[in-house]
């Protein structure tokens, strides 16, 4: 098949079948089953795009036939196509727990809004790693997004409509500065094209390049959840259905991260102030979001916590901007996305079996419950760091390139990833020696039960603990694969400080 | 390329008065303060295509004046269409959004007689550290039983269903 047909497919798919379950809402099962088909669809396209991205070279699709600085392209070079592959996966995999615990049908709702908002979940998570256009990406977020917003609500109480308010102010706000930063790029360049604009924005006054660039990097930064503009994160997150934290968590932040990359990399490459500021914010998102981590009693509240944080390991990559560097952000994103989603579907599980999430309700669950024990620690040692799990690979790829680089700044940032790591070691820590050893807690009675979410029925079902194994074992595959995966991040590394291979294949 | 000062000037004063709207606790000044600013950045996003008057589709003057209209030959002379397709792109999005926005706002009115910006529970409970006291552990589990976040319509009670002190159990 050629590149014009298969770049398109992972948002045209969704995008079309989430249309066609709209219609079929009448029939749960064949929604279900559309939908499973579709992000497996997805996960086969992602799959040959990477291969064919890393043996012949970006696979760029002109939208409509229109050349290139006119219209749209979309394009998959290494970076996309691998977290394209990665992103599919995990949406699979938590749509697959979404039916295993029932939130995916509404009790008290006649219309089945939860597949079709997935669905253009997964077209918009598609086409903001696919796009190579600056306002589309501006439409791919907002795609995102508006159907983020349902799914966060979706349950309608007290705690979602407070939360959910928050998320979607600053999220709007975020939007507002993108079109205003987008306004500001056309002036200058008098294009939206990411490979154009790469090209006239060397001709751009410094001052001018400089403005832009820390305009895009707070756009992204609010998206990415980097410090100071994070606050909103564990405030919202933890009030949805576990699956829905999950699937945010591994991949919304994950996306504003892959827009920071991409811009800071093609559009400046030669900003050294940002790259400085970039390593300072690095520092205090890694330490400042730990430290939130270790005082908070709700166990998904600690995660959204621990969220913040590692996206400081990312930051910290890109801040040191050479191949090792990159290539460990890119790796860091692809093992957190794997770690943090497991992670979440875990604490699902055991809000499931429990009734709560609260560290100081829960306790004796090694006794009760070993197998979740298992599948909670695992992930939790790999988030810390511990080897030979896919978390300690990746901070010594960071580590390394930090020490490599060398520098005060380098060094500050390479000791507070060191101490973030020691710090989430505790703060998971706490959450294990509070939840699964000391006195067996009874379960706390579901305070909603006529809602979708049914917790605290001493049960973990099949489908949701298979999904949060296989999750956990997909962890622990990228140890295994640890070589080639650093060998494949490490090309897509190269190309993204040689902006030429991006500019080349889109303007021909 | 020639900037309009009065487009300038009314950019800035939506900014301004957005931005001020936002800080405010009250739901609907935030939603009209967001609706402000995207207007603001609508219009700057309209200032970097040129100077208004020019022919939309054909003309036989000079090439135009915008940055993006000189990069394309098919488009001296006329007045460039990217900036007003991208402009009606962003409306269409913030009108979408504002709408959800405001359901929700009425929905929070709904839920909680209040129309403000509700504290964060979970943050309350931290910085007072009940968690550390086993009897306050009760009542935290007291507080999940009695709000049963029922759907009924409290409608508007003041001052005292809003604040860190009211008793919301953490979802």
């Amino acid at each position: 098949m050629s590149a014009s047909l298969l770049v398109p497919l992972p948002v045209v798919l969704p995008l079309m079948c989430a249309g066609l379950s709209i219609v079929l809402a009448r029939n749960q099962w064949v929604q279900r089953l559309l939908s499973v088909l579709t992000l497996s669809g997805v996960v086969g396209v992602a799959a040959v795009l990477l291969y064919r991205a890393d043996t012949y070279g970006p696979q760029v699709v002109q939208l409509g036939g229109w050349a290139a600085p006119a219209g749209i392209t979309l394009i998959a070079d290494r970076l996309s196509a691998l977290l394209l592959l990665v992103s599919a996966l995990v949406l699979l995999s938590v749509l697959l727990y979404a039916i295993g615990q029932g939130v995916t049908e509404g009790r008290r709702t006649t219309l089945a809004v939860f597949h079709p908002c997935y669905l253009v979940l997964a077209a918009g998570i598609s086409m903001a790693f696919l796009t190579g256009d600056l306002f589309n990406l501006f439409v791919a977020f907002e795609v995102m997004l508006v159907s983020s917003y349902v799914l966060i609500t979706l349950e309608g109480g007290k705690a979602q409509v407070r939360a959910g308010m928050t998320y979607i102010v600053v999220s709007l706000l975020a939007s507002v500065l993108f079109v205003t930063a987008i306004g500001l790029v056309y002036a200058t360049t008098g294009t939206v094209n990411l490979a154009d604009a790469a090209v006239r924005l060397q001709e751009a006054p410094a001052g001018v390049r400089l403005l832009l660039g820390f305009m895009l990097l707070v756009v992204f930064g609010v998206k990415a959840a980097i410090f100071p503009l994070f606050s909103w994160l564990p405030d919202s997150y933890p009030t949805a259905p576990s699956p829905v934290t999950a699937v945010f968590a591994g991949l919304l932040t994950k996306v504003g991260v892959y827009a920071i990359l991409r811009t800071q990399t093609l559009l400046f490459p030669d900003a050294e102030r940002i790259q400085q500021v970039l390593l300072v914010l690095a520092v205090l998102t890694m330490v400042v979001g730990i430290l939130g981590a270790l005082v908070q009693d709700d166990l998904e509240r600690l995660l959204s916590f621990t969220i913040v944080s590692h996206i400081g390991y990312m930051l910290f990559g890109l801040g040191l901007f050479s191949v090792a560097g990159l290539a460990g952000a890119v790796l860091y994103t692809v093992h957190h996305i794997v770690v943090q989603t497991t992670l979440f579907l875990v604490a699902g599980l055991i809000e499931r079996r429990e009734g709560t999430s609260s560290l100081a309700l829960s306790g004796g669950l090694a006794k009760s419950a070993p197998l979740l024990a298992a599948l909670y620690l695992l992930p939790a040692l790999s988030l810390a760091g511990i080897p030979p799990l896919s978390g300690f690979l990746a901070k010594l790829g960071l580590l390394q390139a930090g020490l490599a680089e060398g520098g005060a700044l380098a060094l500050t940032a390479t000791s507070a990833a060191v101490l973030t790591s020691l710090l989430t070691l505790y703060a998971v820590g706490r959450a294990w020696s509070d939840i699964f050893w000391g006195p067996v807690a009874e379960v706390t009675a579901d305070p909603n039960p006529y809602d979708t979410l049914t917790i605290g029925t001493k049960t973990t079902p099949v489908l949701m603990t298979a999904v949060a194994a296989f999750a956990v074992v997909g962890g622990l595959t990228i140890t295994v694969i640890a070589g080639p995966l650093y060998a494949l991040c490490a090309r897509a590394a190269a190309d993204l400080l040689d902006p030429s291979v991006y500019v080349g294949a889109v303007l021909g | 390329m020639t900037g309009n000062l009065t487009l300038a000037l009314v950019v800035g004063v939506l900014y301004g008065v957005g931005t001020y709207l936002l800080l405010q606790r009250t739901l609907i000044r935030v939603v009209i303060g967001l609706a402000l600013i995207s207007h603001g950045a609508n219009l700057l996003l309209l200032m970097a295509g040129g100077p208004s008057g020019l022919a939309p589709f054909s003309s036989e003057a000079g090439p135009g004046e915008s940055a993006g209209a000189a990069s394309m030959p098919g488009l001296s002379g006329t007045a460039d269409p990217l900036p007003q397709a991208m402009v009606l792109t962003a409306i269409v999005i913030t009108f979408g959004v504002s709408a959800f926005l405001l359901a929700l706002a009425y929905r929070s009115w709904q839920l909680t007689g209040a129309d403000e910006v509700q504290d964060d529970v979970e943050d309350a409970a931290v910085a007072r550290r009940r968690r550390l006291v086993p009897e306050a552990a009760d009542d935290l589990e007291d507080d999940e039983v009695d709000e049963d976040d029922t759907v009924e319509e409290t409608g508007w009670t003041g001052e005292a269903e809003s604040g860190p002190d009211l008793a919301q159990a953490p979802q």
